[in-house]
């Protein structure tokens, strides 16, 4: 009895060091890491602004880390305005913009002393889908307002099968939300005061979205272009009723001919320079692989 | 141990019984406490939205949060709406399967049938959900007629089948705890074993069933990725028999998908622990029910 109380009392207190000795040996391995760390020189980019890019230059930031560890690039949101405020005040290398500088920020940086440099890093396009059975091919921005506000409720009524519309969207904190209803459903008003019908269904995937729209004749959704599978039926949009109704595509988009798309920017103070310039040169070429895959359209040619 | 063995030295016995009952009573105390850590926390980040929202608002129809629109009413309504379906639809199925189980199978099927049971209850809740996305919400839309197949009732359907094992399981022990004597006094009376089941084994267990069915309902109404993935998502209230094949928003959905992009601190973020909140009282409340109808039963001196 006694021996195996002692053993046990002796398990208990091999766990106790085993413990210890765990704890001991990672501090003492983020002290060796501290000490060789100095060692390399680290160049540390800032890269604050949009919250439509944030996503895509967390990936590039975390892409381009890992090939290349003597670069820190820590990337913020924000929004655009507050990264190109944080570049006119001269507290990030790097401004990531969902929309091209204001005279009036352009002015206020000169003032400052810094020329604004723009480059386009990738292409943002939203795809209006429905299922293929529907035999609806094209849609103005009017109509897709109607429809998202939920004044148009079957699709009779702009052209399609006796069925009601079933109406899906990605959940309200994605930027494309934002981005399609400023763009869509407020026609671009800014003062527009239009909301998504409360019947919208808010899916929390773009995978949701593709699922039911591939098996509901009656549904209709957007995403990013990047995130449309060949199983969903791409609709043209028209800016008027009288056309032309074109397909979103890496071309369309940069000719400007699809109304809901828009380039992504990435501003530096200056022409960049040093570890700056490498990392734009590597999203803008390489870095380009992995456009598609947070759901925008990459540069065709690639470049300012 | 040392109990049972008065050759062991008394004062060192008494030490380490002493130490081992200390430590389980720290462990045990420790569960309570971070049940009340947690639920401190909740109220921490939770109860600031009742301040800046006002109660009017808190409780109107429309949740747009983007838009600083908070109400919250939608939301629960969604949530009991989906829960006490998937009860209508499990008590039925689950007392059923239990009756089968206890009085009817004979012992090889129940050998085979009672694993199987506990497999259902082992199923992650995200296969459930893309089993229902794929399968089950396209049924709904073609049997019932509904415009979409992402609805209440799928929700429901899917919850059912995850309060089942608790239901069936816990209504089964229930059955097991009728004295032997209630069957064999009935079958000597001349009643037949359907009459036994019926009449005299169910009505006896019937408190031990209204246990299972609370505990179900406790499970379904926290349950959150597979309602997520086929309610649809969207914030309708809920107010006619229809709604049953519309889609809903639920509580545990909305923390779910919002909580991730949501910036601390600011009245949405606040507004999802208030949701929290409000799902934590109706959860406690549900479990206090359940606990009072055993205490009642155990009272009486009866049978569980």
């Amino acid at each position: 009895m006694i021996p195996g109380r002692l053993y046990r009392w002796a398990a208990l207190a091999c766990l106790a060091a085993g413990l210890a000795a765990g704890c001991a040996g990672r501090t003492s391995g983020g002290t060796n890491q501290g000490a060789e760390a100095p060692a390399k020189a680290i160049a540390s980019i800032q890269d604050i602004g949009s919250d439509t890019l944030v996503n895509l230059a967390l990936a590039w930031a975390e892409h381009y880390m890992s090939d290349h560890p003597e670069v820190r690039i820590s990337v913020t949101g924000g929004g655009s305005g507050t990264g190109i405020a944080a570049l006119i005040n001269g507290t990030t290398q790097i401004a990531n913009a969902s929309r091209e500088m204001s005279v009036e920020e352009l002015a206020e940086a000169r003032k400052n002393g810094i020329e604004p440099v723009r480059f386009t890093v990738a292409l943002d396009a939203i795809a209006v889908v429905a299922n293929p059975a529907n035999p609806i091919t094209g849609l103005t921005l009017q109509q897709l307002s109607g429809l998202y506000t939920g004044v148009i409720t079957r699709w009779t009524e702009v052209g399609g099968a006796n069925r009601p519309v079933v109406l899906l969207s990605r959940e309200s904190n994605s930027g494309t939300y934002v981005y399609f209803l400023e763009q869509v459903i407020r026609l671009g008003d800014p003062k527009g005061k239009a909301l998504f019908s409360p019947e919208t269904l808010l899916m929390p995937s773009s995978q949701g979205i593709s699922s039911e729209i591939q098996q509901n004749p009656n549904a209709i959704g957007y995403d990013g272009l990047g995130y449309v599978t060949p199983e969903v039926k791409t609709i043209a949009v028209a800016r008027t009723a009288a056309g032309p109704f074109v397909t979103p595509s890496a071309r369309t988009v940069l000719d400007k001919s699809y109304p809901i798309a828009r380039p992504l920017f990435m501003y530096t103070a200056g022409e960049p320079k040093g570890a700056v310039k490498a990392y734009l040169d590597w999203v803008m070429g390489d870095g380009q692989k992995i456009v598609k895959d947070i759901g925008f359209v990459p540069l065709a040619g690639g470049g300012k | 141990m040392s109990g049972i063995n008065p050759a062991a030295p008394r004062r060192r016995s008494r030490f380490s019984e002493l130490a081992l009952e200390t430590l389980i009573r720290i462990l045990g105390f420790s569960t309570i406490g971070f049940v009340g850590l947690i639920f401190l926390f909740l109220l921490r980040e939770g109860l600031p939205v009742f301040f800046e929202v006002p109660p009017g608002s808190l409780f109107s129809a429309r949740w747009y949060p983007t838009f600083g629109i908070f109400g919250t009413l939608p939301l629960i309504l969604g949530s009991l709406l989906v829960t006490f379906l998937s009860i209508i639809i499990a008590l039925p199925l689950g007392v059923a399967t239990a009756v089968f189980v206890r009085e009817v199978a004979p012992r090889w099927t129940r050998e085979i049938l009672k694993p199987i049971i506990e497999v259902l209850a082992g199923i992650p809740s995200v296969v459930l959900g893309f089993f229902g996305m794929t399968i089950v919400a396209p049924l709904v839309r073609e049997i019932l007629g509904a415009p979409t197949g992402l609805t209440a009732f799928s929700g429901a359907f899917l919850l059912a089948y995850m309060a089942l094992p608790t239901i069936i399981s816990v209504a089964e022990d229930a059955l097991d705890a009728v004295p032997r004597g209630y069957r064999d006094a009935s079958l000597a009376m001349g009643a037949t074993k359907w009459q036994t089941i019926w009449r005299v084994v169910v009505p006896a267990a019937r408190s031990g069933i209204l246990t299972a069915v609370m505990l179900g309902m406790g499970r379904a109404i926290g349950e959150t990725m597979a309602v997520m993935m086929v309610t649809g998502n969207a914030g309708v209230l809920p107010t006619s028999l229809e709604a049953i094949i519309r889609p809903v928003r639920t509580m545990t959905a909305t923390i779910a998908a919002e909580m991730g992009e949501v910036a601390r601190g600011s009245t949405h973020y606040h507004a999802l622990f208030g949701i929290g909140i409000i799902l934590f009282v109706v959860t406690f409340l549900i479990n206090l029910t359940a606990a009072s109808a055993i205490f009642r039963a155990r009272r009486k001196g009866g049978l569980r």
